[in-house]
């Protein structure tokens, strides 16, 4: 049951097969008996129960919520849930919780999801490994298969467990680890430069990034605004199709969502791919690409062009830019908003006093690891009044260079991208850890980064990936007011090769103007008072210590 | 009585020359000619000092709720009571600009003459400090909503004040951004108290081009400002409740020079101080310079207690701001009749055009209809709009009597005003309102008292003790003596009581006249018609 696909089982729920508590019990059971993989950072055990009961009382109404009713969901740890624990596997949010749910765990919830637990993560999300967090590294399931330890018994220096076992990628590694384990049938992660696409990629789960501003960013602890999407990780790309459903669409709580009404869809059965014009750009054919994968991207390809379609070599000229061009923006807007971790409000707060500057400094050193504070440093360096332009502008145009690469390609009738998700298959935790965390990162996002830059660019549309068994097929969101917003196109290679790749489009009009919402007396906000909220005081103390003079 | 802000009526100076002496607190300038630049140089001998004032206002927005929360707006609130999650800057919550604040700026840049930019952009600007839960604020730095406007302000000069200059200050950009909280130390106990309620309040940035040269222009452009703003209705702009506050840059130079380096003068809350910490500036630099040192680029707080501007431990001059674009806000656009789309929903759209159709009438335009409708002077149409209410309570005085309004004006001004002023109190708090002061003036023009009997009424009524003018001519026996044989009695007896002056006037000096009437007012208990018993007098000294 649990190693089913979020369908089948919304379907053995609907039909009375298994209850909703019961199958949060046994993913509960199985969490307890995978603890090793380090994937869940909280695990929810008494809220779950709760809400599978809950759910359960609906299905016996008949009153259930769709079909996400009861089934177990994780969420990354970087999403804010009211009353549990956020951390971003950071000491500094170490026993913060949140006073709000995200929009995207919220609606999963009103659709009768139950939250299971919050998965592990690089520390703010910042790495492509899962393994700089402060509750250590996430172990993918696959080093536990038996086709690993098969190909470990050949090599005798990855003989020892301990030392063999596989990384997950990141920075989505617990939710990718989660879904891939069967302890959950879906689990939202976050995208910035690959971080849904690369674990997906490595634990062998479907990884999507919807299209920046399809989904609201509200109460996700951003990593880069302007980049970051929340992703969906599930184990089949018709449960993808599903929870994007769910999630997708408008939020007057993030000025950056699309405003053009949402309509979920599902996936047609089949699809003639025979008018499909497939592109396969030849930078992306570099020299670190692993015979392996360079494998897989030739036998996908060559599938497509079995069945009709059109393969041809396309060139994405200024992707070779995008990972410096993503270091400098990158590191610009985590400096900024990291800024706000002072350890006034919430979070974690030094006991040195010797001034309000101390604390603030001391704090941050305590709260942030080496990867956060060297990204801040030299975020904070971009963004001097000198070095704006030579570093901040000119990222922007390759930003923009990049972003119209994919414009260029799109529009010369390229209706899909097939390229890599990642260099090769995951690799060794002891393998991975010998380069720091920049140089991993550079190396790791390579095939995933240049879609993030095409986000933001108002009125170009973005770029939207699905990613599975490390073939990541990428799709132009056209703008198009049409009334067939959502036209689907569907690839069913299951036959042949195991997998579906799932392809559909939708018009993104990126909003080139927020809501602007007109407020009545009562806010529209809750608004804290004293005593409502635990984590507001009557007063934010900044201590025994007093700034200097204004 | 009719200067536009207070601070004494001193002409506004082009040229300053150091003060002879220690500068002291609220240091006056000294003038050197109308036509100072050529004027000074000439009498002194030295090149003479321009003064170069350029102003930043923040005027905060008047809103149900703050600039991108749906927090509500109130000055007073127990502390954090009004907070957000996106105030406390709780990770992952995100802006979501107010309708109202965007409204509020294009109606104050349209009142300025600016042009309004369809497409503006917001920006972080960011530095650490308690009161700032973010760590960065978010303003428009690169494209305001509003520029290249200007604002005309009225001095009045002469000896008198009586003189009326019109002048000009260039404002160069108004932009959107939000409040910072408030900090409130406790030196005993070396604390910091932090109170979010105005953290994330919107505010109109109003900078002002470095038009002015005196600390009186400043106060006077603020002023009008002011009550743009107030007329609008799109801020409160009280100073003493931070509604507006002001910063000055100052600097000084010799004409034909480059322009010195500027000082920042800060922690002004009011617009006496305003005027007063500009001239002490300036007064500052110049000895400064003139005893051979040099102006840093610094910022300087204005002590209203010692009257001067001391420098404050400077982290905002060497302070880079590291500006980024807001990532999370797309750009504002907005529209007028000519590019509004159609079929757009009308509260996702702020048209320019409809604003400017219902703009109310301005401060200038208001004065011009005074001096129209009632004949008055334009200095007395100032002083109505200055003190708030006034205008009010004159038009109904008006509607209320039989009085020309002209003579109105002097009641209003001189002795209602006036008396105001001398207890420091509002129009609002005046214990004599419209109806009774019509009530008074109507007893006055229809001959019932004099006006000297009126202003004792008055001072009656200042006590406040709910008597009608009425009443209290009756108690004290005000009235005007009605009898003509009573008059006339009494000015024979006094005309018998002194025979040297009666020759005098006969003799030719008309002047003694007075003397007499003085004589008859003093018998009367003044409550003869002085106009009368000059009559009666006249008439029996030609008998």
């Amino acid at each position: 049951m649990l190693r089913a696909a979020l369908r089948e089982v919304s379907t053995a729920l609907k039909e009375g097969q298994v209850s909703p508590t019961e199958l949060c019990q046994r993913c509960l059971s199985l969490i307890k008996a995978t603890k090793c993989l380090n994937a869940y950072i909280t695990v929810t055990e008494d809220t779950a129960l709760r809400q599978a009961e809950e759910s359960e009382k609906r299905y016996r109404r008949g009153q259930s919520l769709g079909d996400l009713d009861g089934i177990p969901v994780a969420v990354k740890d970087n999403f804010s849930t009211t009353g549990i624990e956020t951390t971003c596997a950071s000491n500094m949010l170490k026993g913060y919780i949140p006073p709000y749910n995200a929009t995207v765990v919220q609606k999963l919830l009103d659709q009768g999801a139950v939250l299971i637990g919050k998965t592990n993560l690089d520390e703010f999300a910042m790495g492509s490994g899962s393994t700089d967090g402060i509750f250590g590294p996430v172990r993918n399931p696959w080093s536990y298969s038996k086709q690993y330890r098969e190909k470990c018994g050949q090599n005798s220096h990855l003989e020892n467990e301990d030392s063999s076992w596989l990384i997950t990628g990141g920075s989505s590694g617990g939710s990718a680890a989660a879904v891939s384990s069967f302890t959950c049938f879906a689990a939202l992660g976050s995208d910035t430069g690959g971080s849904t696409r690369n674990p997906a990629a490595h634990c062998g789960v479907v990884g999507l990034k919807p299209t920046y501003g399809l989904v609201s960013r509200h109460g996700l602890i951003p990593l880069v605004n302007s980049m970051d999407v929340p992703g969906i990780l599930t184990r089949c790309v018709d449960d993808a199709a599903t929870v994007l459903g769910v999630l997708a669409g408008h939020d007057p709580k993030d000025s950056t969502t699309v405003q053009d009404p949402f309509n979920p869809f599902k996936l047609p059965s089949v699809i003639d791919v025979g008018k499909l014009c497939i592109g396969i750009p030849k930078e992306y054919h570099i020299p670190g690409l692993s015979s392996e994968t360079l494998k897989v991207w030739s036998k996908a390809a060559d599938l497509f062009e079995n069945a009709g379609a059109r393969v041809i070599e396309v060139s994405l000229p200024h992707t070779c830019y995008s990972i410096v061009c993503y270091h400098v923006l990158c590191a610009a807007e985590v400096a900024s908003n990291m800024a706000r971790f002072d350890g006034l409000e919430y979070g974690h707060r030094s006991n040195m006093d010797k001034s309000t500057e101390s604390m603030y400094a001391a704090t941050r050193r305590e709260g942030f690891n080496d990867v956060v504070r060297g990204r801040i440093l030299s975020g904070n360096y971009f963004l001097l009044k000198q070095n704006y332009e030579k570093y901040f502008i000119k990222a922007q145009k390759v930003r923009r260079l990049i972003a119209n690469d994919f414009v260029n390609v799109f529009s010369s009738g390229v209706d899909v991208l097939l390229t890599p998700t990642t260099l090769r298959d995951a690799v060794p935790y002891v393998e991975f850890i010998k380069e720091d965390n920049r140089t991993r990162s550079a190396q790791d996002d390579i095939f995933t980064q240049a879609a993030n830059m095409s986000a933001f660019l108002h009125n170009l549309g973005g770029v939207r990936n699905l990613c599975l068994k490390n073939i990541q097929v990428l799709l132009y969101s056209r703008q198009s007011l049409t009334s067939d917003l959502y036209k689907k196109i569907y690839v069913n290679l299951s036959k042949e090769y195991g997998f579906k790749v799932c392809i559909w489009e939708e018009a993104s009009n990126l909003p080139t103007q927020g809501p602007i919402q007109e407020r009545a007396e009562k806010p529209s906000l809750q608004v804290c008072t004293s005593t409502e909220h635990k984590w507001l005081q009557h007063y934010f103390l900044t201590g025994n210590a007093k700034p200097d003079q204004i | 009585m009719a200067a536009p802000v207070s601070g004494g009526g001193r002409l506004c100076r082009l040229a300053w020359r150091r003060r002879a002496g220690a500068l002291h607190s609220g240091a006056q300038p000294a003038a050197l000619g109308r036509e100072p630049g050529k004027v000074a140089a000439a009498q002194s001998g030295v090149a003479p000092w321009r003064a170069v004032v350029g102003l930043e206002v923040h005027a905060q927005i008047s809103s149900n709720s703050k600039i991108f929360s749906g927090s509500q707006v109130q000055f007073t609130a127990p502390p954090n009571s009004l907070v957000s999650f996106f105030d406390a800057s709780l990770p992952g919550t995100l802006p979501v600009l107010n309708r109202r604040c965007v409204e509020a700026a294009v109606m104050t840049g349209l009142a300025l003459s600016c042009s309004i930019n369809k497409k503006s952009l917001f920006d972080r600007k960011h530095y650490f400090y308690a009161d700032l839960p973010a760590g960065y604020q978010i303003t428009q730095q690169r494209l305001p909503i509003a520029v290249n406007g200007n604002l005309s302000y009225t001095l009045c000069v002469g000896a008198k004040q009586s003189q009326m200059v019109t002048k000009n200050v260039r404002i160069k950009q108004i932009q959107l951004e939000q409040d910072s909280g408030k900090s409130l130390h406790n030196d005993a106990r070396s604390q910091t108290f932090i109170d979010l309620n105005r953290a994330g309040v919107g505010l109109m940035e109003v900078v002002m081009e470095p038009d002015m040269c005196c600390g009186e222009e400043a106060a006077a452009a603020v002023r009008e400002l002011q009550l743009i703003l107030q007329t609008l209705g799109s801020s409160q702009a009280i100073m003493a409740e931070g509604q507006l506050r002001v910063d000055a840059n100052v600097s000084v130079h010799h004409p034909g020079e480059s322009y010195g380096v500027r000082t920042e003068v800060k922690n002004i809350n009011s617009l006496r101080f305003l005027a007063r910490a500009v001239d002490y500036e300036i007064q500052r630099q110049i000895e400064e310079l003139e005893n051979g040192g040099t102006i840093l680029n610094e910022t300087r707080a204005f002590d209203y207690k010692l009257g001067c501007t001391i420098p404050m431990r400077d982290k905002e001059g060497k302070q880079d701001y590291r500006f980024m674009p807001e990532p999370n806000l797309p750009p504002l656009i907005l529209y007028d009749a000519k590019s509004l789309p159609a079929n757009i929903d009308d509260q996702q759209v702020v048209n320019i055009d409809w604003i400017q159709e219902r703009l109310p009438d301005l401060p200038s335009v208001k004065r011009v209809r005074l001096v129209e409708q009632y004949g008055i002077l334009p200095e007395h149409s100032f002083t109505l709009l200055n003190e708030d209410g006034l205008m009010e309570l004159f038009e109904d005085v008006v509607r209320e009597t039989q009085m020309n309004p002209k003579k109105v004006i002097g009641w209003v001004i001189s002795e209602l005003l006036g008396h105001l002023k001398q207890y420091d109190l509002t129009v609002k708090e005046s214990p004599v309102n419209s109806l009774s002061l019509a009530d008074l003036l109507n007893l006055l023009e229809r001959g019932v008292i004099s006006s000297s009997a009126a202003k004792q009424v008055l001072e009656e009524l200042w006590k406040g003790e709910g008597k009608t003018p009425l009443q209290i001519v009756k108690e004290k026996r005000l009235e005007l003596i009605q009898n003509q044989r009573e008059l006339d009695q009494i000015c024979q007896a006094v005309m018998e009581g002194h025979q040297e002056e009666v020759m005098e006037i006969k003799a030719g000096n008309k002047k003694v006249l007075n003397k007499l009437i003085g004589l008859v007012q003093r018998a009367t208990q003044r409550r003869a018609d002085p106009i009368l018993v000059k009559q009666i007098l006249e008439k029996k000294l030609s008998q």
